[in-house]
């Protein structure tokens, strides 16, 4: 029954879920007079939930996928709660606990309601969790479903810019794709007929091929919405720039994940078939895979080219997230073993650095220059006011470019490779999108923090008349995690791939066929 | 396989006193001093410990990322050797030159060392990933070193600099992910091997089409161009290497600019060599135009740090003559012994350039940083005058220097110009005869500035300008010493470099 009582040490991971529930209850009870101790909970909390992830993880090396909980919850629809874990989970799950901890470190100033806060916060947590965990359809869904409400609070209550707008747009997107899905699912589960909604044994049902070409790409552009596909990205910038620092960091570093999460473990492994060639192409488009293609490396391009014109720092960053989840769904595409890999080892990978970007420029620069302008903070100096935001931004840069050494290289080259094997014309695109990403990535850092303009005297007075606040503990703390753990992927791949790879093999080969 | 792993400690160590630099605030010189010096010992170690027959030696190889072809291999022949030593000495001499670094010390130095751990890195790699790794790991303390202490135009320098190399890396990182795809496999011994029994260009077309390979090597080409540089990618050079400060510039020159002629050698010549030949006259066409475009550039120029930059540019146009002109398709040699010969000396001549271009043109902008300390930051050629008289020592070493620079028999410039010409006259006639004037002109440019630097009447602002003091003359001598050492018993180096010249021609496939 509890399965901290399971033989497989794995198993241990569903406490990543029961833990942020609970302690996302605990929050909601305590007294609103003490912050501090809200803080320190949560932090308690997403602390243990990373330690749980990490043991699971390691416990989980070489082992395929592993049963957590398996309870009968409807039995007359055949509905159980079934929790499991692949590599693909196991990844996602490390993913999610190292954001949580560093969302909370960055947190720390939150002073409005704080142990509100935490509790949505620790709820969106347990409810990524429970999607990263699901092996049954409707618990995944049910679990997809529960992290929107926490997300629409957070940014409507604790959010800045148009925060009303956003979190209302973010809202009404995210429910429009869960109705595609729903739609999608409800039509599955009454094709397959065999009373079970279980993801192993509906990729199993052989779900009759026409089925499969109209439901794929439905399911799929409903959960691709929340992965920030193009053209249905626009609840990304608005939603990362308004959300708070912490809630930019879970929408860039996780919910977008949960997306793409949901377009492999979903889209894909249940519905292969719907990827195959219609018969007949229009201008070179010949199956939904070429769609969904032509839509990723649109979303890559045309990410990366607004970014560049961008005026809002937290906006260049917002828009280079829909350009790098473009090569998760562009990899995803390519269905073929490196490139499924790279497109999980960039969900991970763009995970830590869009935290670790939204964290400098939301948090770190943001709280003490009071301005996200870049104009404005061309004339602030910051590379000699705020060293530490100005290094570790640059560090975050080299990683989110895809600079050798760091996590993004290794993922984004394997899509690449992926992609080049598939269609060459795709990688060439794609290409484009590198190399302007490098340029929007460069000029943000030249203009927030190495500009060359010189001071005038007002500022200049100014300067000398304020300091910005000291770098703070939690600060450094979560700049250190995230930046080394993209650090230590880049420069030792293996420690994801060699749990991503076997999975992949399995969920390619389980819906090939 | 070796149990001490020497490569890989040597690239750790700069790392480790980037650290420790970096905390150490006031004393971050010194932290630097000590690992420059450690660094160059066991990169004297490493040249010691060479295998005698030319081979790559003290090779590590390790698993790093199989699924994508990626492994930890390290080794180093002759060439890769020599080039360890000479990062090891231009470093050295670079951090002794910034003794007046007073913003952000801690780092400045860090940041050099970063750059001496890319060197080491990129020239000990043996496969792509890693290799790319290192490379572009220069190039990020490089761009800040420019950037935070450069002169007065910095930024545009900077910028410039910056968006020439990344679009040369752009370009390099596309042809190994074609090669990656229809080889699996990164590694460059096993790349050569390929490429050597013409594998590599049947799998390419196989896998990409006919046409392809001769584009990977024109961006492979391109990639290490614009590091060289070769004209016409050198417009970054000029305004980079002014606007750097000038230890920094002795590191770009002496030591960066060397990374795309070992690429040159290390990755384009063993993978492309056949298309390279096929290609061979608008190469040499280019690397003529490099020569002689630099040499008459230098002419015009009024700031020394300017001159000393175009010079830079010509005499890595020799190493550039030198590498198109052996690459001769193979059906025009067959097996001329005549031809082998030429093509050896050839390219001994080239890396002999490379050593020696690092040490001269490092010690000339040191001279330059010399001369700004002692005059308040002037750089002009017209603005100084008559310096034999209060500085002697002083004129007297950079005059030596100077004439390594020219060419002058007996020292070290002389064996490697003289071997690229001898190798090259016979396979390429036409481009070595128009190379020759780009010699006569940096010869009235280098005599230019002795006459206008040393002679004549002493300007006001010089009226006080002190000769070199005693720590500085112990800093310079090892070097001046070098130059003649080099240039009288060049065998010190060929000895070495020459069976590995015979084993990378024997691998090679024009």
């Amino acid at each position: 029954m509890f399965s901290i009582l399971h033989p497989n040490s794995v198993s241990l991971l569903a406490w990543t879920i029961y833990l942020s529930f609970a302690g996302a209850l605990v929050l909601a009870l305590v007294p609103g007079r003490k912050p501090a101790l809200a803080r320190w909970l949560a932090l308690a909390v997403a602390v243990t939930g990373l330690a749980l992830a990490v043991q699971g993880f390691v416990a989980g090396m070489g082992q395929g996928r592993v049963t957590l909980v398996d309870l009968r919850w409807v039995p007359s629809m055949g509905i159980r709660f079934l929790l499991a874990a692949d590599g693909i989970s196991r990844v996602l799950v490390l993913l999610t606990g190292l954001v949580a901890v560093a969302g909370v470190l960055f947190s720390w100033n939150i002073k409005l309601r704080t142990n509100e806060f935490f509790a949505f916060f620790l709820a969106l947590i347990g409810a990524v969790y429970g999607v990263f965990l699901s092996f049954d359809l409707f618990l995944l869904f049910v679990f997809y479903e529960i992290a929107i409400v926490p997300k629409y609070f957070l940014i409507a209550i604790w959010g800045s810019t148009r925060r009303e707008y956003a979190a209302m747009k973010l809202v009404i997107y995210s429910f429009a794709g869960s109705a595609m899905v729903l739609i999608g699912l409800l039509a599955a589960f009454t094709t397959a007929g065999s009373h079970t909604t279980g993801l192993v044994e509906l990729a199993h049902a052989g779900l009759p091929v026409s089925f499969q070409m109209w439901c794929f790409p439905l399911v799929f552009t409903g959960f691709a919405i929340l992965a920030g596909m193009w053209p249905f990205h626009t609840w990304a910038p608005t939603g990362h720039v308004a959300a708070p620092t912490a809630v930019s960091m879970l929408l860039a570093g996780v919910v977008m994940k949960l997306g793409a999460y949901g377009c492999l473990r979903v889209g894909i492994a249940l519905f292969p078939r719907g990827l195959d060639p219609w018969g007949f192409s229009l201008i070179g488009i010949g199956s939904w895979r070429d769609v969904f293609a032509a839509l990723a490396i649109i979303g890559i391009v045309y990410g990366a080219l607004v970014a560049l014109a961008q005026t809002d720092f937290k906006f260049v960053i917002g828009y280079s997230s829909v350009s790098h989840m473009g090569f998760v769904l562009l990899g995803l595409m390519t269905l073929n073993q490196i490139g499924v890999t790279g497109a999980v080892l960039q969900m991970f990978s763009h995970g830590i650095i869009a935290g670790l970007l939204f964290a400098i420029v939301g948090r770190i620069v943001y709280d003490r220059t009071h301005t996200r302008q870049l104009a404005e903070l061309e004339t602030m100096h910051l590379s000699r006011r705020l060293p530490f935001a100005a290094w570790a931004f640059v560090v975050a840069g080299m990683a989110s470019i895809g600079m050798p050494g760091f996590s993004g290289f290794v993922a984004e080259f394997q899509v690449l490779v992926g992609a080049w094997n598939v269609n060459h014309w795709w990688v060439l695109a794609a290409g484009i999108g590198i190399v302007v990403g490098v340029a929007y990535t460069w000029r943000a850092m030249q203009k927030a923090f190495f500009s060359d303009l010189l001071p005038s005297a007002h500022v200049l007075e100014q300067e000398h008349g304020q300091h910005f606040g000291a770098i703070t503990w939690p600060e450094v703390t979560g700049v250190a995690l995230l930046a080394g753990v993209s650090l230590a992927v880049g420069v030792w791949p293996r420690i994801l791939l060699d749990t991503i790879e076997p999975a992949v093999k399995t969920l390619l080969e389980g819906g090939v066929q | 396989m070796n149990g001490f792993h020497l490569l890989t400690l040597l690239t750790v160590l700069p790392m480790v006193g980037a650290a420790l630099a970096l905390v150490a605030g006031k004393h971050a010189r010194a932290v630097a001093l000590i690992t420059t010096f450690a660094s160059l010992a066991l990169a004297l170690l490493v040249w010691i410990r060479l295998p005698i027959n030319g081979s790559i030696g003290l090779v590590e190889q390790h698993t790093w990322a199989p699924s994508l072809g990626i492994e930890y291999h390290l080794g180093v022949d002759a060439l890769g050797a020599l080039m360890l030593v000479l990062a090891a000495i231009v470093t050295l001499m670079s951090v002794d030159a910034a003794h007046r670094v007073h913003h952000q010390p801690g780092l400045y130095f860090a940041l050099v060392l970063m750059l001496e751990a890319g060197l080491f890195g990129s020239f000990t790699a043996l496969n792509f990933f890693h290799w790319f790794l290192f490379w572009e790991l220069c190039l990020i303390p490089a761009f800040f070193l420019i950037k935070l202490w450069g002169g007065e135009r910095r930024g545009p320098a900077s910028t410039q600099f910056f968006i020439y190399t990344m679009a040369g890396s752009a370009a390099l990182l596309v042809a190994f992910l074609a090669i990656f795809v229809s080889t699996n496999s990164m590694d460059f011994p096993h790349l050569t091997l390929l490429a050597s029994t013409g594998e590599l260009e049947q799998m390419v077309a196989v896998h990409l089409g006919q046409t392809v390979i001769i584009w990977l090597a024109i961006g492979v080409l391109a990639g290490f161009a614009v590091k060289v540089p070769m004209f016409p990618f050198h417009t970054w050079l000029p305004a980079a290497y002014a606007e750097a400060p000038s230890p920094v510039t002795m590191l770009l020159t002496g030591a960066m600019s060397k990374m795309g002629v070992y690429g040159l050698l290390r990755i384009a010549l063993p993978l492309f060599g056949h298309q390279i030949a096929q290609i061979r006259t608008p190469l040499l066409v280019l690397a003529v135009a490099t020569v002689v475009m630099g040499a008459w550039a230098a002419a015009a120029q009024k700031d020394l740090k300017r001159v000393f930059a175009y010079m830079s540019v010509n005499h890595l146009g020799y190493c550039l003559l030198g590498i198109f002109a052996l690459a001769v398709p193979a059906a025009a040699t067959g097996t001329d012994t005549a031809a082998v010969a030429s093509q050896s000396a050839a390219l001994n001549g080239v890396i002999l350039q490379m050593f020696n271009h690092g040490i001269t043109a490092a010690a000339l902008f040191w001279f330059v940083a010399m001369l700004q300390q002692r005059t308040g930051g002037h750089r002009g050629i017209d603005q100084f005058g008559g310096l034999r008289k209060p500085a002697p020592v002083l004129a007297g070493l950079m005059g030596i220097a100077l004439f390594s620079s020219l060419g002058l028999p007996g020292l070290n410039g002389f064996p490697g110009e003289f071997l690229i010409f001898r190798g090259a006259f016979p396979l390429a006639w036409v481009a070595a005869t128009v190379s020759i004037l780009g010699l006569l002109v940096t010869a009235v440019v280098i005599l230019t500035v002795i006459q206008k630097v040393f002679t004549g009447p002493l300007p006001e602002h010089c009226a006080n300008f002190p000769d070199l003091h005693q720590g500085e003359r112990m800093a310079l001598a090892p070097v001046i010493g070098l130059m003649f050492l080099v240039g009288i018993l060049p065998q010190l180096i060929t000895t070495s470099v020459n069976p590995t010249v015979i084993n990378l021609l024997a691998h090679w496939r024009f």
